[in-house]
């Protein structure tokens, strides 16, 4: 069986800053890192491949430097990484992005015997853009079950059991079969750290560039002109007024609340 | 002539900072209140390799063997969260696996290198005894040949990871050629009859890390476990030290930049007179005088490094980087607790056991006093265009 985990570069910090100029994140001075969601959805793959026969790929789409995160997962343990890199692939959102990762995905298959015989992990979101868009995307593209937010995973013999956080109290227990789709939150597992045996193997390893020369991709699909959504302003919300944080017994901070809202003319 | 660290380097000083950060800072104040090492912590750093960072994989290890800024890197990294732990797999890693992998037989490695790579056993190298320190010439345990096994007898003291290492490197008087003595190290598996364990020591700083007393009687030990050949012990020691010597060096770095950080910090954060105190020139000064020191520290620890991986001879370079990394993390944190005031006095501040931890730098695997007397030795044979 083959596991694709799609893994994305993001900035390291969850405050990042926006040019008000142009609109667009303050890279400058702040440390790129793997997604967090998506090294646990490393974690599940690699655990995956201990108990079964499998092999792990991982694969992202970004400029050159993307190939650090990738490298970062080479030397977790994951086998093969493919860098989804080309100035035509630019400015792409969640949907542009999907489409690429699916051929990336496809052209990967194609040598394989059994070309049913995969599933795709995905983390649920990434910190950056926040949309949790690209999984079920990906899942539309591979035209193969998604099962989104999961929170616990079992495979047997091609079939899946999982748990899922649904309206973010409830869970559902859904079963499937390969090939499909998950997208992982972080409830799921504790990555491994690389151990540097890992860090050594994985600059040993090549990082395959596929290009929109090798994807073939239908031109009007990919990058800003495949892109269906544009951003239009990125802010950070402006801070209205204190908080205040009210301290004693609850009959005490009852009062207190309404003594200031009282004040404010609110009540 | 390049500076910066290349990719592979850069990863694992990140990766191994983030492992330090998240399991070994969280329990260095325990583990120095305890004078013990924390056992989850062990385990963690036994996955991570750091017990075999210099050793190759088919031993074992992380596959480092040939590039030691890597492994000064890490034993950097992992000294700049606790200077225990930067001992203990530093000199495990640097004077005890790495000679036997460099020196030892294939056999000798596979019964004692994988096991030491892979942190399955601690190692120890062993050369101080109550009359043997800075002069090696002194030592007095004694090694017999009997048949095919060797007898020792006679004890060690003030052996880093001596109390829970399982392989030893034991330097012995083998025999006397005229008035100069005979040495030969012995690999020694700790198990052995008439081996023990003697008193542990209570240190004031590196609290965690082991140092204790080892008592030999009539230890037999096969011939096949001598390092190298009989009677290259003195040689084979001053290689092993010198080795032994970056590794110290790069713990102190990251003690040092321990000490730089906190006080950094500090500085910005606590106001006197209506100012961050890092507003005065007072200590302004202290700050820049630690920053320089430890820098030059790291410059001569990776120059020492770089000269080993590239088969230059890199003893005086050793020399000087552990002599300076040492004596850059006791003044930086000599700086750091006094930027600190009262608070740097104070359990809760860590900067008081960096002081603490700094000191045995300037101390163990040669002196600084021994350190200067080995590089005036060379610069006055030689002159100063060696360098």
């Amino acid at each position: 069986m083959k596991i694709f985990v799609c893994i994305k570069q993001v900035p390291g910090v969850s405050e990042v800053r926006i040019d008000p100029q142009t609109n667009s994140l303050v890279r400058e001075g702040i440390p790129s890192v793997t997604n967090p969601f998506d090294k646990n959805a490393i974690e599940l793959a690699l655990t995956i491949k201990e108990e079964q026969n499998a092999e792990v790929i991982a694969i992202s789409m970004g400029p050159p430097q993307a190939k650090e995160v990738l490298r970062e997962a080479l030397a977790m343990g994951v086998d093969r990484a493919f860098l989804l890199s080309d100035k035509a692939f630019a400015g792409a959102d969640t949907l542009a992005t999907s489409y690429t990762l699916a051929l990336a995905i496809k052209r990967i298959l194609k040598g394989s015997k059994d070309k049913t015989n995969y599933l795709v992990i995905v983390g649920a979101q990434a910190i950056d853009g926040d949309t949790g868009q690209v999984g079920p995307e990906l899942a539309e593209e591979l035209n193969i079950p998604q099962i989104t937010y999961v929170q616990k995973f079992e495979l047997k013999e091609k079939i899946i059991l999982v748990e899922r956080i649904f309206r973010e109290e409830e869970i559902v227990i859904i079963e499937t079969r390969v090939p499909a789709l998950i997208s992982v939150l972080k409830e799921i597992n504790t990555p491994r750290n690389p151990p540097m045996s890992g860090i050594v193997k994985a600059y040993k390893k090549e990082i395959k560039v596929l290009n929109a020369e090798e994807l073939k991709p239908d031109k009007r699909k990919i990058g800003r002109h495949g892109s269906m959504t544009e951003v239009w302003k990125i802010f950070v919300p402006e801070r209205k007024g204190e908080q205040i944080i009210l301290e004693g017994t609850n009959e005490e901070k009852v009062q207190e609340l309404c003594r200031n809202l009282k004040n404010d003319k609110i009540l | 002539m390049d500076f910066a660290l290349n990719d592979q380097q850069k990863m694992l000083k990140k990766i191994t900072r983030e492992f330090a950060e998240k399991y070994i800072a969280p329990v260095a104040e325990e583990s120095d209140f305890n004078s013990k090492l924390d056992e989850k912590v062990f385990q963690k750093m036994k996955e991570m390799n750091y017990f075999g960072t210099c050793i190759p994989e088919e031993y074992g290890g992380a596959g480092l063997h040939d590039d030691t800024i890597s492994f000064c890197i890490v034993t950097e990294e992992i000294g700049r969260l606790d200077a225990s732990w930067g001992i203990t797999t530093g000199v495990h890693c640097s004077v005890c696996a790495y000679p036997i992998y460099k020196f030892g037989t294939e056999d000798q490695k596979q019964r004692f290198l994988i096991d030491l790579a892979k942190g399955n056993k601690v190692g120890a190298f062993c050369l101080t005894e109550a009359n043997a320190g800075s002069d090696a010439g002194g030592i007095q345990l004694s090694a017999e040949k009997d048949g095919d096994e060797w007898i020792l007898n006679g004890s060690k003291i003030f052996a880093t990871n001596g109390g829970i290492a399982k392989t030893l490197l034991i330097v012995a008087k083998s025999g006397e050629k005229g008035s100069r003595k005979e040495l030969t190290i012995f690999i020694v598996d700790a198990d052995t009859p008439g081996y023990s364990v003697g008193v542990k020591e209570d240190k004031m700083g590196v609290r965690a890390s082991d140092t204790s007393e080892l008592v030999f009687q009539d230890v037999r030990v096969p011939h096949e476990n001598i390092l190298g050949k009989v009677g290259e012990g003195f040689k084979l020691a001053m290689k092993t030290l010198d080795y032994g010597r970056i590794s110290i060096a790069a713990q102190c770095v990251g003690l040092g930049q321990a000490c730089l950080e906190v006080s950094i910090k500090y500085a910005n954060e606590r106001t006197q007179f209506g100012q961050p105190i890092g507003r005065f020139q007072g200590i302004q000064w202290k700050i820049s005088d630690m920053a320089c020191a430890v820098e030059s520290g790291r410059l001569l620890t990776y120059k020492a490094a770089y000269m080993c991986d590239n088969g230059v001879e890199y003893g005086l370079a050793s020399s000087m980087a552990k002599l300076v990394a040492s004596e850059a993390a006791m003044k930086a944190a000599h700086s750091a607790v006094q930027i600190h005031g009262g608070y740097g006095l104070m359990k809760a501040y860590a900067v008081e056991r960096y002081f603490r931890d700094a000191k045995v730098g300037e101390i163990y695997e040669g002196t600084s006093e021994i350190q200067r007397m080995v590089i005036a030795n060379r610069l006055l044979r030689q002159g100063a265009n060696i360098l």
